[in-house]
């Protein structure tokens, strides 16, 4: 599924909700069922700066696909992690980092983007598009060599 | 008269409480970081805007004098406050964290060297500890910290060993802002001068709470912000015995604050304006006075007997919360609860407190070093002002459900 495609159905979910509380428990739910991220990346190395709660996200290619993986010591913040993997992970990174992320606000959580709310939603796509430019350019040089 | 008389009268001086936050009645606890202002103090300011905005001890022009008489006014009004001998022992700054700077870097430059040592406590704010550490890195002094017991409360008798021939100076705040521990700084200052050492009182959690009288401490500097005491924000107190303030060297440089400037050698002015360069916030300062006539028309007796029931009723409900444990448990302690539910993060809880209308802290409050001691990320902050009322605490506890189920 495009990252396009997979956008346009949490938007289709969070339609479905008509209040802020159904919205967060379900961030609250997706929080509790992401994957663990292994003990051995959350540390300083992955650490997102910028947040009140711990964020690691960890990144690698895959057959030319970027693959995310990431958590939180805070369960909305894994939530919302979670949404990004879901978007992100495994899409072609040059993809990735041209993606303008305008789902965040059709399901209503732009307050989130804000750089008052430290909950760092910003600085995690911040450093989502990083890794995404840096793999996209390491492909583009082993490109060209080929 | 009853508690929620009281309570409602003092409420009905501060526009602000009349607003709603996410469709709902904005409850408004986070008092320990910024209280309201009063209609006085808003309108002090505006008043000084309107009709006499002027620069301070530079005119002979009457507008300029004017500024200058409420300016110098408020000064008086806090040496008043907090009982000070004179009027020029009171510096303003833009606030408890300047004031902490500055007598840390003007006493460090003269007094702190190689190897000496500051004493610190467990419980202070990030404000009473970089500073230090600025100090004692440019110096290559050592930091020593008095330690905090399970209840939050300093552990006097450790003072005991920790000061040296060494020690220079002790810096402890009066009420630990993430905690609502009321210190012993009496105690503190007594065992101190015994040794011939100086204390710094961090007060900005004491001003808005106790009646401070330096005088009767004998505390050597006393720092506050206004904005904690129903004042403006961007001012604040560096109260210095005289002696200190004479002794120790200017610590910005500019105008206002000299004597004679020539190329060769500049002469400082007398306190207080040696520690004053440049235009201060008279607007803030103005603002100040009218704080403090504030809390002693209100009365600071009735203000803490208010948030004496508060804290009691706000505990009783809360620990009757089950999972939910409260961290700081002085027997001498302010309108301060900081807890946390079974294991949510602070920041999850905080998150939905928000949307249910209730302005409240989440964090480690800069106090890293005092969480760390504890084990937690930090902590779930209410603290109370007399405009709180026990239907806000209600609303508090029935929002602590819901956040337990939620994430339950
Ligand atoms: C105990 C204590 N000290 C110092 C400060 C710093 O005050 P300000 O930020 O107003 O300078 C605070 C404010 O939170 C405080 O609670």
């Amino acid at each position: 599924m495009s990252i396009q495609a997979k956008q346009e159905e949490i938007i289709e979910e969070f339609s479905m909700f008509d209040d802020w509380m159904d919205k967060y428990n379900y961030l609250i739910e997706m929080g509790n069922s992401l994957e663990p991220l292994d003990e051995q990346y959350k540390t300083e190395k992955y650490l997102i700066s910028g947040c009140q709660s711990q964020v690691w996200l960890y990144a690698w290619m895959e057959d030319g696909k970027l693959m995310i993986r990431g958590d939180s010591d805070a369960v909305i913040t894994k939530g919302i992690v979670s949404l990004l993997l879901r978007v992100y992970s495994g899409e072609p990174p040059a993809e990735v980092y041209e993606d303008d992320h305008s789902f965040i606000d059709q399901i209503g959580l732009q307050e989130h983007l804000s750089p008052t709310r430290s909950n760092g939603l910003m600085s995690m796509l911040k450093q989502i598009k990083l890794y995404a430019l840096a793999f996209k350019t390491k492909q583009e040089q082993k490109d060209k060599n080929e | 008269m009853s508690l929620n008389t009281d309570i409602q009268k003092i409420r009905k001086s501060f526009p602000i409480l009349k607003q709603e936050m996410n469709d709902r009645p904005l409850v408004y606890l986070d008092n320990a970081a910024t209280t309201h202002k009063p209609r006085v103090v808003i309108d002090a300011i505006s008043e000084y805007y309107n009709n006499y905005n002027s620069n301070v001890h530079r005119g002979v022009h009457t507008l300029s004098q004017k500024a200058t008489e409420a300016f110098e006014n408020s000064r008086e009004k806090v040496r008043e406050t907090i009982n000070a001998a004179s009027a020029h022992e009171i510096i303003f700054t833009s606030g408890a964290t300047e004031a902490i700077n500055m007598i840390a870097f003007s006493y460090g430059e003269k007094y702190i060297g190689e190897g000496d040592e500051i004493i610190i406590s467990g419980l202070e704010h990030h404000s009473n500890i970089v500073p230090w550490q600025l100090v004692a890195e440019r110096k290559n002094a050592h930091i020593k910290v008095l330690p905090v017991n399970e209840k939050g409360e300093l552990i006097l008798e450790k003072l005991d060993t920790l000061i040296t021939k060494k020690t220079r100076i002790i810096a402890v705040n009066h009420i630990s802002n993430t905690l609502g521990t009321i210190n012993p700084v009496k105690e503190i200052i007594k065992k101190a001068h015994n040794h011939d050492i100086p204390v710094l009182v961090d007060g900005a959690q004491g001003i808005p709470h106790l009646d401070v009288d330096v005088q009767d401490l004998d505390v050597d500097f006393y720092c506050f912000s206004g904005h904690k005491v129903y004042g403006p924000t961007g001012v604040g107190v560096a109260y210095g015995k005289e002696k200190w303030l004479s002794d120790i060297p200017p610590y910005k440089g500019g105008g206002e604050m000299i004597n004679r400037v020539t190329f060769e050698k500049t002469t400082y002015n007398d306190l207080p304006y040696k520690f004053e360069a440049g235009t201060p916030n008279i607007a803030g300062v103005i603002g100040l006075h009218k704080a403090l006539e504030f809390v002693e028309s209100t009365g600071k007796e009735k203000i803490r007997q208010i948030e004496r029931e508060l804290l009691d009723y706000a505990t009783s409900q809360l620990k009757q919360i089950e999972g939910l444990k409260i961290y700081g448990e002085a027997t001498n302690k302010t309108s301060v609860i900081s807890f946390l539910i079974n294991d949510i993060h602070p920041y999850d809880a905080g998150t939905i407190f928000d949307k249910l209308g209730i302005a409240i802290r989440t964090g480690h409050h800069c106090t890293q070093p005092l969480m760390d001691h504890f084990k937690i990320p930090g902590t779930v902050r209410a603290s109370f002002a007399p405009y709180n009322t026990k239907k806000e605490i209600d609303i508090l506890v029935e929002a602590i459900k819901k956040v337990k189920t939620m994430f339950g």
